[in-house]
């Protein structure tokens, strides 16, 4: 394979790389949250006089000095900067000191003395569903954050067609992103006026907002910078976009720049976790293996406040059926406020959960149907041309999910194997087994959010060039794989290309990098911007040269029959003499998506990607210790742009996913994060994975105009099933909770 | 005194308290030190003491007085030629957020200086305590075999 490409792996690898908490300003201040750690209370005072006195402390800062608005959120306006009166979480943040040291603001945090009043709290969601249940954001008027469902074909039918029919509930974990990095912001009010942050946040755009929100500002007096962040995986939105705007608040106070750098402890209290659910599934089937009806009911905790969890519910909504084909279909999703720490997005974002149940759904009915559970999923899955639970048909790419099972099952050898599985044996002292699952999902937001990207490609008298997109780096390598488009696309050497600091004051809103869409969306803007470049180019040369511009390779510019023009140098300077600008804005938009929440149907997503995994393991019948021999993935990407880059994406996932299926949760007392830090929360280690195999399958997309699609979520949504369905295997028994804990 | 980078300093006994990964960050600027944890279980502030893996958040500074310390900064040419070792880790796809890269490094740099010809499993036993969370490994540990066989080339 070729060695991978990274704008900013020479950085990374010598240390020179910048993280937020690794700048410093002069006269720079620090400051630090004081936590609730109570889920439920009201405020009766908070006495900062003490504390005032400590050492190097300057200011305390309360939800009363906030400038703007006090809470602000994505979709529903209900996280505070600072906790004004009521505390919903024991994340909620009551006051921030500054101070000219870390450590004397450290030093600070026990001295405020805060007077609360316990309220009772509701940690269960079944509880806060009750009709008679206390609000745990009365503005809002109900304790269902949000309700999606589906009502496809006519369930009764479903239900007398089928001749056996499965019952099985299914629960799911909060779990921690554990970015490696974590949260950090740096804020100063700059000479003009402008609140100038970096921050480690993965979404700028969102965090402008958080930040302008806090203080009363326009979007156009705030200017987010991108730093190299260390990780995000979904987790760096709102809770860190939060980190940015007190910080800004601080700064805007003290009118000195301040750093907010939390440290893990402060991190695994108050950022968001993945949504835990508990799913309750009733499948029913013929003979012949065919699927007649699903009925689901699945509730989301979503905690003490909404982030974005009616639309990480939306897609397990969308995908509650799995890769399936299911002619009658009553799905109920509730995504549910509680006194928890608060869920929301997440690597995956709702179909980690909905394919942990699904993927063993079907070999649980394809068991008692006495059938092969590759011919179960073969007969139901969706091929070409198929329709959606949701009423969509997959014909606008290719559907390639049977390409994608064979591929892997043939690479692991699963049928071979299938019969050496140990099912328990009581004789053996090691129990082998093999797994696998399927999925299908849809790309980028889907009909939950507005999907636009543009990009800018500012070509310099030199013939270099600067490229920005809406897109941001998160430490993926969207970077690197924007400017591997454009190179290819104009003909050139990547090291021609930079990848300017990106700046909310720049380029527009492009949304957040989530859901997979980095390389879709602003590889589609800039796969756009780059034809209009040549375009402007090719008008040029066509007047002074009275030829078609139609090749661009190897830095010349060609006709289409090969007679070479000039070289790209010359006729960038052409185009300066002619007065005329090598620059292009090029916006992608996501083809048209829809969506009716009355019956639940549409056009969910604008295109759809296919994944399968398998796993070996050995489970010690003694300790019930599960060892991971083998994990194969094969996901289609359209189209790869860096395939080091994509290999990382399938075996960071795979992780990722392997670590959710066995061992990852956080598990809460009283609301609150009982982990402190990564000593209590265990995470894969180099030693803990086997070797893995990425398999990249390539099917380009005629809805991407750079032909790829997103890889960085399905990777880690099959895994948890792919390892359930070997654990099954080798130990005779189900196991329908996950994390997978195995009993004797 | 302690070296770090093969420069000399001395120490004011003010600092000898000091967290160790915290002197290097803020009073040395070397910030390829990075902090995960402070607790000593995610490697990421890993540094080499006399060639030795150790997470520089566990120590203080009198604990390194005397001794010679390598942190990320210290292991390319002056030139900015990257060692091996790094040059492996970028070839490989070894990097993605790059926050536990430096550690990962230099942890790798301890197993070669003691095992020219590392197995994956020697390899991954070696990087076990520094956690990545974005590469799940692999391709660390294609880029620790990559290096062993540039750095230590077999005779054939
Ligand atoms: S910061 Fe030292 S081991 Fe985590
Ligand atoms: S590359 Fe992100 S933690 Fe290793």
């Amino acid at each position: 394979m070729k060695p991978a490409f990274r704008n900013d792996a020479y950085a990374k690898v010598t240390g020179a790389a910048k993280y937020t908490d690794d700048y410093t300003l002069p006269r720079m201040l620090h400051a630090v949250p004081l936590h609730a750690q109570t889920a439920s209370a009201r405020v009766i005072s908070i006495d900062c006089s003490l504390a005032l006195q400590s050492p190097g402390v300057l200011r305390i800062i309360l939800a009363e000095d906030i400038p703007g608005s006090i809470k602000f959120g994505q979709i529903i306006k209900d996280y505070p900067t600072l906790a004004h009166k009521r505390i919903c979480s024991t994340g909620d943040v009551l006051a921030l000191v500054v101070a000219e040291s870390r450590a004397q603001a450290l030093a600070a945090l026990p001295l405020i003395k805060v007077q609360l009043e316990e309220l009772p709290a509701i940690f269960d969601p079944e509880q806060a569903m009750r009709k008679d249940a206390e609000l745990i954001n009365p503005e809002y008027g109900s304790n269902i954050c949000n309700y999606h469902r589906v009502r496809t074909g006519d369930i009764q039918e479903g239900e007398e067609e089928a001749e056996l029919i499965i019952e099985q509930d299914f629960s799911t974990s909060r779990i921690e992103h554990a970015y490696l990095e974590p949260e950090s912001a740096l804020a100063h009010l700059r000479s003009d006026g402008v609140m100038e942050v970096i921050g480690s946040m993965q979404h700028p755009f969102s965090t402008r907002r958080f930040v302008a929100s806090t203080l009363g500002f326009e979007l156009k007096d705030v200017e987010v910078r991108t730093v190299p962040i260390g990780g995000a995986f979904g987790g760096k939105d709102d809770t860190a976009a939060l980190v940015c705007a007190r910080a800004a608040l601080c700064a805007y106070l003290l009118k000195r720049p301040v750093k907010l750098t939390y440290n893990r402890e402060m991190s695994m209290r108050e950022s968001y976790k993945r949504h835990p659910y508990r799913m309750q599934y009733r499948m029913g089937v013929k003979k012949d293996g065919s699927i007649t009806f699903v009925k689901v009911r699945m509730v989301a905790d979503g905690g003490a406040y909404c982030s974005v969890t009616p639309w990480v519910t939306w897609r397990s909504t969308v995908q509650c059926c799995g890769c399936y084909e299911v002619p009658n279909v009553h799905c109920d999703v509730y995504g549910v406020y509680t006194n928890n720490v608060f869920s929301g997005a997440f690597r995956g974002f709702g179909s980690p959960q909905v394919n942990f149940a699904i993927e063993q759904l079907v070999e649980i009915a394809a068991h008692k149907l006495g059938m092969d559970e590759i011919d179960f999923r073969r007969k139901n899955m969706v091929k070409q041309g198929s329709t959606t639970v949701t009423n969509q048909v997959l014909d606008t790419h290719k559907v390639s999910l049977q390409e994608v099972m064979d591929k892997v099952l043939s690479e692991i050898d699963y049928e071979t194997k299938r019969a050496k599985c140990s099912f328990g044996d009581p004789k053996q002292d090691k129990w082998y087994g093999i797994g696998f699952a399927i999925s299908y999902r849809g790309m980028s937001l889907g009909a939950e959010g507005v999907d636009f990207n543009s990009a800018i490609l500012n070509v310099q008298p030199d013939g270099s060039v600067l490229l920005e997109t809406g897109v941001h780096e998160n430490g993926q390598g969207s970077e690197s794989a924007m400017i591997l488009i454009a190179a290819e696309e104009l003909g050139l050497p990547v090291e021609r290309i930079r990848y300017r600091l990106p700046s909310t004051s720049n380029i527009p809103d492009g949304g957040t990098t989530v859901a997979s869409r980095g390389t879709l969306l602003g590889g589609g803007a800039t796969t756009k911007a780059a034809r209009i470049l040549k375009g402007i180019i090719a008008e040029t040369l066509l007047k002074e040269y009275d030829l078609s511009a139609e090749r661009f390779e190897k830095g010349q510019i060609l006709t289409l029959e090969g007679q070479t023009i000039c070289t790209w140098e010359k006729a960038i300077a052409l185009c300066y003499s002619k007065q005329v600008y090598p620059y292009a804005f090029g916006v992608f938009q996501a083809p048209r998506v829809s969506w009716d929440e009355e019956t639940g149907h549409g056009d969910a997503y604008f295109t759809w990607v296919y994944g399968c995994q398998a796993v070996e393991l050995e489970v010690d019948p003694k300790t019930m210790k599960v060892t991971l021999l083998n994990l194969v993935a094969a996901h289609d990407v359209g189209k790869a742009i860096n395939p080091a880059m994509v290999k990382g994406q399938f075996y960071g996932g795979l992780a990722m996913g392997a670590g959710y299926g066995l061992f990852e949760e956080v598990p809460l007392a009283d609301g609150g994060v009982i982990p402190t830090n990564l000593h209590q929360y265990k995470l894969m280690r180099a030693t803990d994975l086997p070797e893995m195999t990425a398999i990249i399958v390539e099917n380009p997309d005629p809805t991407s105009p750079s032909k790829a699609k997103g890889i960085g979520e399905p990777t880690l949504e099959i895994t948890a099933p792919a390892i359930a369905n070997a654990i099954y295997r080798a130990t005779n028994k189900r196991y329908v909770d996950q994390p997978l804990k195995l009993r004797p | 005194m302690i070296i770090v980078n093969g420069n000399k300093y001395k120490i004011e006994p003010a600092l000898l308290d000091k967290k160790l990964s915290e002197w290097l960050r803020e009073d040395l600027f070397l910030t390829g030190v990075k902090i995960g944890c402070e607790i000593g279980v995610c490697g990421s502030c890993t540094v080499l003491v006399n060639n030795q893996a150790k997470r520089s958040c566990k120590m203080l500074v009198k604990d390194a007085v005397g001794h010679e310390i390598t942190t990320i900064e210290g292991i390319s040419g002056e030139d900015g030629t990257l060692h091996p070792l790094q040059q492996a880790f970028m070839d490989a796809g070894a990097i993605q957020c790059g926050f536990c890269t430096p550690g990962m490094v230099l942890s790798a740099l301890a197993l070669l200086l003691q095992n020219h010809q590392p197995t994956r499993s020697e390899i991954r036993q070696a990087l076990k305590g520094n956690i990545c969370r974005c590469t799940g490994y692999q391709q660390i540990v294609d880029a620790v075999e990559m290096a062993a066989r540039i750095m230590y080339p077999r005779i054939k």
